[in-house]
């Protein structure tokens, strides 16, 4: 049931994600070019999608409050709170990475059925980069008191 | 403005956010891409099947699109095999540092009200914006 579940919310976030546009880099980009604004050429939509998206789950989150999840004994969200330098250097290479070409996770996983080739390229570096990073981590004494969670336990 | 498309951007955004929102009151699981996928690479990583299903989902929403006919744009990416391969690094690695990414961070996060999710979207907004400033401006010209 949970597979069954999470296949169809998949599938909802990829059509939301075609709709919305922003499987397409240079859509994303567009909203990214904030020096394009005085000429008009700036896209706002991106902004349009995540209010939107945040208006549905926010206000769901607020309203729907049960004990336990329909399919599961307990919720499994995220356990670190800190506010700490790999939050700030992630968060940089990810958005330089982003920046760079205009594909985050969601919309260069769901863009291989389109069989492009640099997309291909994007995606299996974006595997080496994450196995890279949990070798890394692996390898490394866990910083920050410890708090090394493993990938269940993320913010996402 | 003539390339903005705000009609699609919400009804698009409002599926994603019915998708987080149906993911964790269902399963209780963040709607996370880079957490969902990056367990699927783990070789000691758990519950497999979900992760599975919500990442073939993904892939399937567009080809069942194409099947109804419904125009499924090819990515534009002008930018060399090299550049594209860094950006990829650099988005997976920096994703599972920060632990997530647009969706985990910028959607399911804000949604509840995380300051870590809060100022991880504060960030790499930040740092995309710079990059592509660079990009298109200083460089592109």
């Amino acid at each position: 049931m949970r597979a069954l579940a999470s296949l169809a919310c998949g599938f909802i976030f990829g059509w939301g994600l075609l709709i919305s546009g922003m499987v397409m880099p240079t859509k994303v980009l567009g909203f990214l070019d904030i020096l394009a604004i005085p000429s008009g050429g700036w896209d706002p939509s991106l902004a349009v999608v995540m209010a939107a998206a945040l208006a549905v789950s926010g206000l769901g989150y607020l309203v729907l409050r049960p004990s336990t999840p329909l399919f599961d004994t307990q919720f499994h969200l995220p356990t670190q709170r800190a506010i700490d330098r790999p939050l700030f250097v992630g968060s940089v290479m990810f958005g330089a990475g982003w920046g760079l070409v205009g594909l985050c996770p969601g919309p260069a996983i769901e863009n291989l059925a389109t069989l492009s080739t640099p997309v291909i390229v994007f995606v299996v570096a974006m595997a080496v980069g994450m196995i890279a990073h949990d070798l890394w981590q692996a390898r490394s004494p866990a910083p920050q008191s410890g708090a090394l969670a493993p990938a269940s336990a993320g913010d996402g | 403005m003539a390339n903005f498309t705000p009609i699609s951007a919400a009804i698009g955004g409002a599926l994603i956010g019915l998708s987080a929102l149906l993911l964790l009151q269902l399963n209780g699981r963040i709607a996370g891409v880079t957490g969902i996928f990056a367990g699927l690479l783990d070789p000691a990583g758990s519950d497999r099947a979900w992760r599975a299903t919500f990442i073939a989902g993904l892939i399937v929403a567009p080809l069942t699109a194409m099947l109804v006919g419904y125009a499924v744009p090819i990515p534009e990416i002008p930018v060399s095999f090299v550049t594209v391969a860094i950006a990829g690094a650099l988005v997976g690695f920096g994703t599972r540092l920060s632990n997530g990414c647009t969706s985990g961070h910028g959607i399911c996060g804000i949604a509840r009200l995380s300051p870590r999710s809060l100022v991880a979207t504060g960030v790499f907004m930040a740092a995309a914006i710079a990059v592509v400033a660079v990009t298109r401006h200083v460089i592109g010209g």
